[in-house]
């Protein structure tokens, strides 16, 4: 934790800064300010000018990519139909009607339900990210609160190395070892399942929450841990009715976050999931997800298929829904800069 | 005759290597206010907080000599620190309340300590307020942010928040000093007011302050207890020369 900081330093600080503001009024007296201004006001200019441009640039390539979803997507509406994505009301011999949820795009009857691709999305997704919350809150919590200085500088580089590992390579260990351990553990219906997929998008979530849940605790000023300690409060109190509280936002946007990306990962649940489209609460169950969906089919699509524009809706719902997390995320994070803190 | 509240013996205080505290030895008694005063940086907060041993939470702090409250050695092994601050409330020179309501600040420490009744914390938070002198200005806003009060407002809010655990020890480090002359003057009497039952040490810039609130006042100068006397002797006949210059202004 950093203590070092007390209320009186701060003081001290303060009054130092104010000496301090009273200088440039001294230097625009100088003679050497103009020249020095000109030379900088160029390169500053130009500096400016080159940000603006790659700003610009990055804007156009998210506006692009949107405009050529939705063209792309809302082809699928006028082929397929908003309810074709739903059910599919198949006629049985006895002329009966047999309503199916399924995904079956390449039947002689095809199929487009998104509900057990939506639905595995979910039930990889959300146990994902209960899972992280709980490692990752923690983490958050240690490395603020509890980590010396020595230890924390040793463990975040550690935590948010996970992040940066392929999760390609994630896949590949949770379908490998993963699935072979938790297979003799739990012996689950399936050997790739929706709780396989959760655990390896857990070590993509965990250091996302734990790191921004450092950052928002960090960020409480000291005073309140001290007039915490200062009522006779443990550490334990001070972290659970103090710190928490004051981090809410912080934490639950990170939360959300973690979310969007667990819904938006691809190669871990591809891999790990199993990728049979039941619809199912139970999480030992394969399960196919919206993005495994996309990665595995949309190589072997006939372009302008219904298929093929299927792919494309399902493309939009995802970056609807991350979009609208990353967004609301943002918000949360933006009014907590605002409010200082809390 | 009064009795010894706060001992220290022999007291030094080292922020890893740097000494901030020198061999200080000092008896502070209950019920009274004890003023210390000097330039910055000379070690009153630091001094301060050797006493509620809020130093614990700084890293790299070594301490050697003794402190005594009530008799009892408070760096002793098997001492619990959390009972010790409950025992020494601290008000600090920067308002720190929390983000919470007027009524969830007030009994954030009475709920730590287990009270739960609803009836017992009602009575506490009425009381302390009574007490720290800004029960009017609250009593319709008891469940709106405490930071909505003005700056003075939540400095009188902290005193009471520090009541409402029934310490016997109230340390202050400067608590007046980012407040405006009525807010100043409100506090001032409040310390008055509250030396009747509980034993009150001040840290303060203002030697006008010292003077006005405290019945001793001791004199620190980097990082050594210079004078230490009854505020009296202190501003009228020091006996110390660096004491007689700084309380005139020739220096700090
Ligand atoms: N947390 C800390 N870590 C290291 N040095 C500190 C810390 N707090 C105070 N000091 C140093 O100890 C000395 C005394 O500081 P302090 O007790 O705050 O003085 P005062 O309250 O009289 O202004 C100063 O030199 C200060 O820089
Ligand atoms: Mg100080």
């Amino acid at each position: 934790m950093n203590q070092t900081n007390l209320p009186t330093e701060n003081q001290n600080t303060k009054t130092e800064i104010k000496e301090e503001i009273s200088i440039p009024t001294n230097m625009e007296l100088s003679p050497y300010s103009k020249k020095i201004a000109l030379g900088t006001r160029v390169k500053e200019k130009f500096i400016e000018i080159f940000f603006a441009i790659n700003g610009a640039v990055a804007l156009i390539f998210i506006v692009l990519i949107f405009i050529f979803l939705f063209k792309e997507g809302i082809q699928a509406l006028n082929d397929i139909g908003v309810l074709d994505f739903i059910y599919f009301d198949q006629v049985q011999f006895n002329d009966s009607i047999k309503r199916l949820y399924e995904w079956y795009p390449t039947s002689s009857e095809p199929r487009f339900s998104l509900v057990p691709l939506i639905v595995g999305t979910l039930l990889t997704a959300i146990p994902a990210t209960l899972i992280s919350t709980f490692f990752g809150v923690g983490a958050g919590v240690y490395l603020s609160e509890i980590a010396k200085p020595g230890a924390r500088e040793f463990l975040k580089p550690i935590i948010e190395l996970f992040a940066g590992i392929p999760t390609v390579v994630l896949g590949f260990l949770m379908l490998v070892v993963g699935a072979s351990f938790f297979n003799d553990l739990l012996e689950p219906t399936n050997r790739l399942n929706a709780f396989i997929a959760a655990l390896g998008l857990s070590f993509v979530i965990i250091p996302i929450i734990a790191s921004m849940t450092e950052d928002a605790l960090r960020s409480i000023p000291n005073d309140l841990r001290m007039a915490s300690y200062g009522l006779g409060a443990t550490k334990w109190q001070t972290v659970s009715k103090v710190i928490l509280p004051a981090g809410f936002s912080g934490v639950s946007a990170s939360i959300i976050l973690g979310f969007g990306r667990a819904i938006g990962e691809t190669m871990i649940v591809l891999m790990a999931s199993g990728n049979a489209a039941n619809i199912t609460t139970d999480i030992l169950l394969s399960v196919r997800t919206m993005t495994a969906t996309i990665a595995a089919e949309m190589g072997e699509v006939s372009q302008g298929s219904d298929h093929y524009y299927a792919l494309f809706f399902i493309g939009i719902i995802l970056f609807t829904i991350t979009f609208f997390l990353n967004l609301i995320a943002e918000i949360i994070i933006n009014k907590m800069r605002k409010k200082n803190v809390f | 005759m009064k009795k010894i509240k706060i001992s220290t013996e022999d007291l030094s205080l080292y922020y890893s290597e740097k000494q901030a505290l020198k061999n200080i030895s000092m008896n502070i008694t209950e019920k009274q206010v004890t003023a210390f005063i000097g330039p910055s940086g000379c070690g009153k907060s630091t001094y301060l907080r050797v006493l509620n041993r809020m130093n614990d939470l700084i890293p790299n702090v070594r301490i050697t000599g003794k402190v005594f409250v009530d008799g009892v050695d408070i760096y002793d092994k098997n001492l619990d620190v959390v009972n010790l601050r409950k025992r020494i409330g601290m008000v600090f020179q920067k308002a720190n309340l929390f983000p919470k309501t007027i009524y969830e600040n007030l009994i954030y420490g009475p709920s730590i300590n287990g009270i739960r009744d609803k009836n017992i914390l009602n009575e506490i938070v009425e009381k302390t307020l009574n007490q720290a002198a800004i029960w009017d200005e609250v009593k319709d806003r008891l469940h709106e942010s405490a930071l909505s009060l003005s700056g003075g407002q939540q400095q009188r809010l902290c005193i009471a928040r520090a009541l409402a655990v029934k310490p016997d020890v109230i340390l202050m480090d400067e608590p007046a000093s980012a407040l405006d002359p009525l807010s100043t003057a409100k506090i001032e009497e409040l310390i008055h007011e509250l030396k009747e039952d509980y034993t009150i040490v001040i840290v303060t810039h203002n030697m006008q302050q010292a003077a006005r609130v405290s019945d001793k006042t001791a004199f620190f100068y980097l990082g050594e207890l210079i004078e230490f006397d009854n505020t009296t002797k202190i501003f009228t006949n020091p006996k110390v020369k660096q004491t007689e210059d700084y309380i005139t202004g020739r220096f700090g």
